[in-house]
């Protein structure tokens, strides 16, 4: 059985299967347009939760809330199930493909073999679309591949119950659209996305998180670099730039895929600031890869001097006021 | 970034994937393109396998050494720690801290190793005898 699903290639997993699931019940949105709604962006710096012995980064929201946010933001209801049992899980998988459904997985990608081998960690928010079957084979829109993909039986069961930390026990979801989607409920997204997002980003409480994070990780780089050493604050410096610029963020740390929802949001929302602040996104990315060109070297350890941390440590300051700027004045925009 | 500055450098993503990427347009208009990779972010992905590599070789010495248990080597080379580890074999975590003891670890009998030698994929011979190739290093 296969179902007749048109795979788009994305940036970010999760945005990918939101857009494609969506578009397969009649919508036509694109990747950024479902990153805003969902109030993708973020930053958050999280001390105590190490990822290969640094501690972790994120440049977006939590993951399964831009399909969540999304979803009840269009007024689309969305069936979620999570497993204990893997044959269940199977069975409830085959049902939905056998009434033409296609279904989005959460999944770790340590066992996922169609993955390069570099980038095949103990992570388990991974997302990706089943759309058919044949005799023993899954088929796979996996959003950050090119083209589709295939599974036998036992690696997407082995993927869906992979454990650890966000162990997706099987979890698989979709959208059930009653009604069809007007274009008011889209503009009424878009705002409201970009409300959250707005508030997410400079009035979320305590220092770790939103603009105030990314100044808070600023000044800890020079803590780093005088209790810690040069070479720990250089890998915890490789661990900024990879959750800045692996694969999923569509390059600076999700902040281009944030212009591009702002310039295509202007479709819906008439008003010609929003161009100009969508432009303050893209210098705000652009800022965030020349950062990543500092950290290179501080990590290929050919920047060494305590000015150099400095160095690292002002840019990130000036990136935190063009993003608080930038959000200042998309709040004063009347939605 | 303008779309013609989308670096197109070499990496261990090309045989497998051209990531997508968001860059402006001649028209200023935001657009995506394929990337091969970034050396910036290569060099990062670099330095986290090398510390992996620097754990297990750490990990293959102290059980050369009869410090730990072969568990502790076998757990790095599949990239996990304590707590991944005991989520997949079922043991509690602090099970698996005695296990890595080498004299607890020569007591265990074979259906304890056999659920360690199934999520590392390898026999209990191999889990046994340690028999890594010396040379490996």
């Amino acid at each position: 059985m296969q179902i007749n699903f048109s795979h788009q290639q994305s940036a970010h997993c999760e945005n990918g299967v939101t857009v494609n699931l969506l578009n397969y019940s009649g919508l036509k949105l694109t990747e950024p347009l479902v990153f805003g709604m969902g109030s993708g962006l973020f930053f958050i710096y999280i001390p105590f939760l190490k990822v290969n012995n640094a501690p972790a980064f994120s440049y977006r929201t939590m993951p399964g809330l831009i399909f969540k946010r999304t979803c009840s933001r269009l007024g689309i209801k969305v069936i979620r199930k999570k497993f204990r049992s893997e044959s269940e899980a199977q069975r409830i998988l085959d049902d939905c493909l056998k009434n033409n459904q296609p279904v989005g997985c959460q999944v770790g990608v340590y066992y996922l073999t169609y993955f390069p081998k570099e980038y095949r960690f103990h992570f388990n928010a991974h997302n990706l679309v089943v759309y058919g079957k044949t005799d023993d084979r899954y088929l796979i829109s996996d959003p950050v591949m090119e083209d589709t993909t295939s599974l036998t039986e036992f690696e997407l069961n082995r993927v869906r119950f992979a454990k650890g930390p966000l162990a997706p026990k099987g979890q698989l979801y979709y959208p059930q659209i009653d009604a069809i989607v007007s274009d008011e409920k889209i503009v009424d997204a878009i705002k409201r996305g970009i409300k959250q997002n707005i508030r997410d980003m400079l009035y979320i409480p305590g220092p770790i998180a939103g603009v105030s994070g990314i100044k808070y990780v600023a000044k800890k780089i020079l803590k780093w670099h005088d209790s810690l050493g040069v070479k720990t604050t250089g890998l915890y410096l490789a661990q900024l730039v990879r959750m800045q610029e692996e694969i999923g963020t569509g390059g600076g740390g999700f902040r281009y895929i944030y212009a591009a929802f702002l310039q295509q949001a202007h479709a819906y929302i008439k008003n010609d600031s929003i161009i100009k602040i969508s432009e303050q996104f893209t210098k705000a990315g652009d800022m965030w890869r020349d950062s990543a060109i500092q950290s290179a070297g501080i990590f290929k350890g050919r920047l060494t001097d305590r000015a150099d941390f400095v160095n690292m440590h002002d840019r990130l300051m000036q990136i935190a006021e063009v993003e608080k700027d930038a959000l200042t004045k998309l709040s004063k925009i009347k939605l | 970034m303008n779309k013609k500055d989308i670096p197109q450098d070499h990496s261990a993503l090309v045989s497998y994937i051209k990531e997508l990427c968001y860059a402006v347009g001649e028209d200023g208009q935001y657009t995506t393109a394929n990337s091969t990779g970034w050396d910036v972010k290569t060099n990062a992905l670099n330095l986290a396998w090398q510390d992996i590599e620097q754990r297990i070789i750490t990990a293959y010495r102290q059980v050369k050494n009869h410090e730990v248990s072969p568990i502790l080597y076998y757990m790095e080379l599949r990239l996990m720690d304590i707590s991944i580890l005991s989520a997949y074999t079922g043991f509690w975590k602090w099970t698996i801290k005695r296990h890595l003891k080498p004299a607890v670890f020569a007591r265990l009998d074979n259906k304890a190793l056999s659920k360690y030698a199934l999520v590392f994929e390898i026999t209990i011979e191999d889990l046994k005898t340690e028999k890594f190739n010396a040379d490996k290093f």
